[in-house]
């Protein structure tokens, strides 16, 4: 049965009425935030007054009012009452040193080429879109820092004997490992590789203490022990290359696997001690913003490995590791990082033989990564915490290892929840990176601040001015990195917002 | 420290550079192919960089005299490392420089108990205060229970507390560690007085927004002979870095220039001859070349073309000789005769 509906009664309901002026648009949004009430009004205004009035000085002083062209102090004078605003003149005048220090001028385009390559190996990497990151990451973390090393330095280095030994030592032991890897290698073979190695470094220890006389081989001069270790090294790489190859079908690429580490310490060894043609370039020439970014990168790309290695340390289960790990952490977050490069300008010299001088750069590259590394470790570790236990049983239920557990499943979940403090990190630590002023490096900061003692320069508004522009490149890198952890962020969705 | 660890930590930590050590420092500097010198981080006048980076001012006009001296006129083989305040004595001491010239001054304890000898004073300064005019002082007598800034880790901070303690008043120090920061504490109103060398107030002024509002005060309360410093122990050393000094100081007594030092090799004034190497064995006897003069002249002029290039009337500092010039003009410089 239908119903009967009379026409005058409405089918549909009725459009709503536009809001009332009062409560719609901009005005009534301006009214509501801002003049809801007397107080407000007036607070408004007086705010409002103040923002006109700063934005109109900071505009004046350093644009209407600037000196922008000129090429001593004079230009940068107050005439006849009118007073001179932000003197960029100054900053122009100066602006190689702050960027390059005294790095000679014809040899700036390597500094030039170093950042290019490092735009051009980060730039794919960081967007995600981009193929081939296998190869990228191998070019960003494995050749850029020795092409960055030779291009900037210009090699040349006097290596000492010992060094080398050291150096292939070290690749032994990780072949060793490689070699170990592989479940089908002779463990009779990978035990004289690991005891080859071990004994190598015991020669290399009494070849430090005992004197003895040196002679020149290539280019490194060796002690006859340091000789002996190198050999002793050498010979454990060949053995554990011949116990993988002996054991495997795949020889060639498990050779290559296994003689790798060698390989790189060789091209390492090469490019350093080798003659490029390249002038050689001491660090005391470097400064300015190249000195703030071979500090800071270093910084980050040591801390984030180290800081997890230093994060899974403290929650590991092995008493010897963790307790460790905890005096590394505890040590390096409570000593101030000023008073760790105090400590590298004073007391290491003392600690040295006359005569024999520290880096002044690598002094402040390892204090910072040192330092920052317990930062990040800590990062990590709250990462860690916030991981549930069931996805570490999970792991374990499904049969994978500590190792193979921490880089699958664990650590793509720590790492993602605690971006932010990853960055946070970062950030804090490029711009500690001003502290290496402390002893005697000119970064950024330092290059800028000694630019006002060049009596050319000398004008009330000079170190206003530099320190302005300072801390506008600082902030460009900071506001940079960012906004590159809030997309990472985006991306990865971590915030459990659903 | 057992010998044995010491070289142990000693290998790991041949980073970059290894320098052997031995008693000769002008062969060590030979050997290297370039004089590590020590310099300020910066002071208009003394030691600062030009916009192409190159580093100038009187002390390190020392520097490359020194330089020239060994490297046959060669003044750019020098390796600049800018120490601050705290900074310079150990830097001498652990051998990570070869001289230092970087306004030190020169006192007793640190001549004789430091393991340093001071080679002479290249510039005689004098502490004094810098105040606000609207304070209406005219004398550092009526300073008391003022604010003073002063840079620590320097002689005066020392001489500050002698002033105010001999004078029996009362002040409130603001130590800071960089002479920049000290300034711009001043400007900023954190204290009533700045304290500093006089050379130093004088480039200090020129930064202030109005220089006018500011008065120098007349005393000047303390003697600041400021000079190069070498390491004890290299007799040979030593005396070529104060015959350097003592020659400008001759060169500049005997009218001997930049310009006019080729034609004064043929002069016949013995003392000129005796300067340049052409009669005697001078430079031989300190192991350097007899025309050793010759080539530090020709690289930085006399002591009085120093003066006048990097602090005198002509650059923006404007410091007037006043006790920096020769005895004979009334100055304080007097240099042994080379014979």
């Amino acid at each position: 049965m239908e119903e009967h509906v009379s026409a005058y009664v409405a089918r549909e309901q009725k459009k709503p009425l536009p809001p009332p002026p009062t409560e719609a648009g901009a005005l009534a949004v301006l009214r509501k935030n801002l003049f809801a009430t007397p107080l407000d009004s007036i607070v408004t205004i007086l705010l409002g007054l103040f923002s006109v009035w700063a934005a109109w000085r900071i505009f004046d002083w350093s644009v209407l009012s600037a000196v922008f062209t000129g090429s001593s102090r004079e230009a940068c004078l107050a005439g006849d009452g009118a007073p001179v605003g932000a003197c960029w003149a100054f900053v122009r005048a100066k602006f190689g040193l702050f960027t390059y220090g005294l790095y000679p001028v014809d040899e700036r385009w390597r500094v030039d080429l170093t950042m290019l390559l490092l735009v051009a190996f980060t730039l794919p990497f960081a967007i995600p879109r981009v193929p081939f990151k296998g190869l990228n990451l191998f070019l960003l973390v494995g050749a850029f820092p020795l092409i960055a090393l030779v291009l900037l330095t210009g090699g040349q280095f006097r290596i000492g004997g010992g060094w080398v030994a050291f150096m292939f030592i070290l690749a032994a032991f990780v072949s060793t490992m490689l070699a170990a890897g592989n479940l089908n290698a002779p463990p009779g073979w990978l035990r004289v590789a690991t005891w080859l190695a071990a004994i190598a470094v015991l020669v290399l220890i009494v070849s430090n203490i005992l004197p003895s006389g040196q002679f020149r081989l290539l280019v490194f001069s060796f002690t006859t022990l340091s000789l002996v270790a190198f050999l002793l090294a050498v010979a454990s790489i060949a053995v554990s290359a011949f116990a993988s190859v002996s054991s495997s079908g795949k020889h060639a690429s498990v050779l290559m696997h296994v003689l790798l580490p060698p390989l790189y310490v060789a091209a390492l060894l090469v490019l350093l001690a080798g003659d490029l043609g390249l002038q050689p370039v001491p660090t005391s020439r470097w400064g300015g913003l190249l000195v703030t970014l071979v500090v800071a990168l270093t910084g980050i790309a040591a801390s984030l490995p180290l800081g997890i290695l230093l994060a899974l340390g403290r929650r590991s289960h092995l008493p010897a590791i963790r307790l460790l790990s905890v005096v590394f952490i505890e040590f390096w977050r409570g000593v101030p990082l000023i008073t760790v490069l105090f400590m590298s300008a004073f007391m290491i010299p003392l600690l040295l033989p006359s005569g024999v001088s520290f880096n002044q750069l690598l002094r402040a590259l390892l204090g910072v990564a040192l330092f920052s590394a317990a930062y990040m470790a800590e990062v990590v570790r709250g990462g860690l915490q916030a991981v549930p236990k069931g996805q570490y049983e999970g792991a374990q239920a499904l049969g994978l290892g500590y190792w193979q557990m921490m880089r699958l499943v664990v650590m793509p979940q720590a790492i993602k929840l605690v971006i932010p403090g990853i960055v946070n990190t970062f950030i804090g630590l490029f711009k500690d990176t001003s502290l290496v002023y402390i002893i005697g490096l000119a970064d950024l900061l330092g290059a800028v601040r000694r630019g006002f003692s060049d009596p050319n320069w000398i004008t009330p508004t000079t170190p206003a001015s530099g320190l302005v522009f300072a801390g506008f490149v600082f902030w460009l890198f900071c506001f940079g990195m960012s906004r590159y952890s809030i997309f990472m962020e985006r991306r990865l969705e971590t915030g459990h917002k659903n | 420290m057992n010998s044995s660890i010491k070289a142990l930590l000693g290998t790991a930590a041949v980073a970059l550079v290894a320098v052997p050590a031995s008693a000769a420092t002008l062969d060590d500097v030979r050997d290297a192919g370039q004089l590590r010198c020590g310099v300020n981080t910066g002071l208009p006048g003394f030691a600062s960089q030009n916009d192409q980076g190159e580093w100038q001012g009187l002390d390190v006009d020392y520097c490359k005299a020194i330089a020239a001296a060994i490297f046959e006129g060669d003044d750019s083989k020098v390796e600049y490392t800018p120490l601050s305040a705290v900074q310079r004595l150990p830097a001498l001491q652990n051998s990570e420089i070869d001289v230092l010239a970087r306004n030190t001054t020169w006192t007793m304890t640190r001549d004789t108990t430091l393991g340093l000898n001071f080679v002479g004073v290249n510039y005689y300064d004098g502490q004094g205060f810098m105040v606000r005019e609207d304070l209406n002082v005219t004398s550092a007598l009526q300073l008391s229970g003022a604010t003073v800034c002063v840079q620590s880790g320097t002689t005066t901070e020392l001489n500050l507390t002698d002033y105010f303690r001999a004078n029996n008043m009362e002040y409130n120090p603001v130590v800071i560690e960089s002479q920049s920061d000290v300034n711009a504490a001043y400007e900023q109103g954190r204290c009533d007085v700045l304290t500093t060398d006089a050379s130093g107030l004088y480039a200090t002024r020129l930064e202030l927004a109005n220089p006018d509002e500011h008065v120098i005060l007349p005393e000047v309360i303390s003697k600041e002979p400021l000079g190069p410093v070498v390491r004890q122990g290299d007799e040979q050393w030593f005396s070529i870095v104060k015959w350097v000094h003592f020659g400008l100081l001759n060169a500049e007594e005997l009218g001997v220039t930049q310009d006019n030092v080729e034609e004064m090799m043929d002069s016949d004034n013995p003392s000129i001859r005796r300067l340049l190497g052409v009669d005697g064995t001078f430079g031989e006897d300190i192991g350097l070349e007899n025309d050793w003069m010759v080539n530090v002249i020709e690289a930085v002029g006399n002591y009085g073309e120093i003066f006048e290039r990097n602090v005198g009337p002509d650059t923006p500092l404007n410091i007037q000789r006043g006790m920096n010039a020769l005895w004979t003009n009334g100055g304080l410089h007097y240099a042994p005769p080379i014979r």
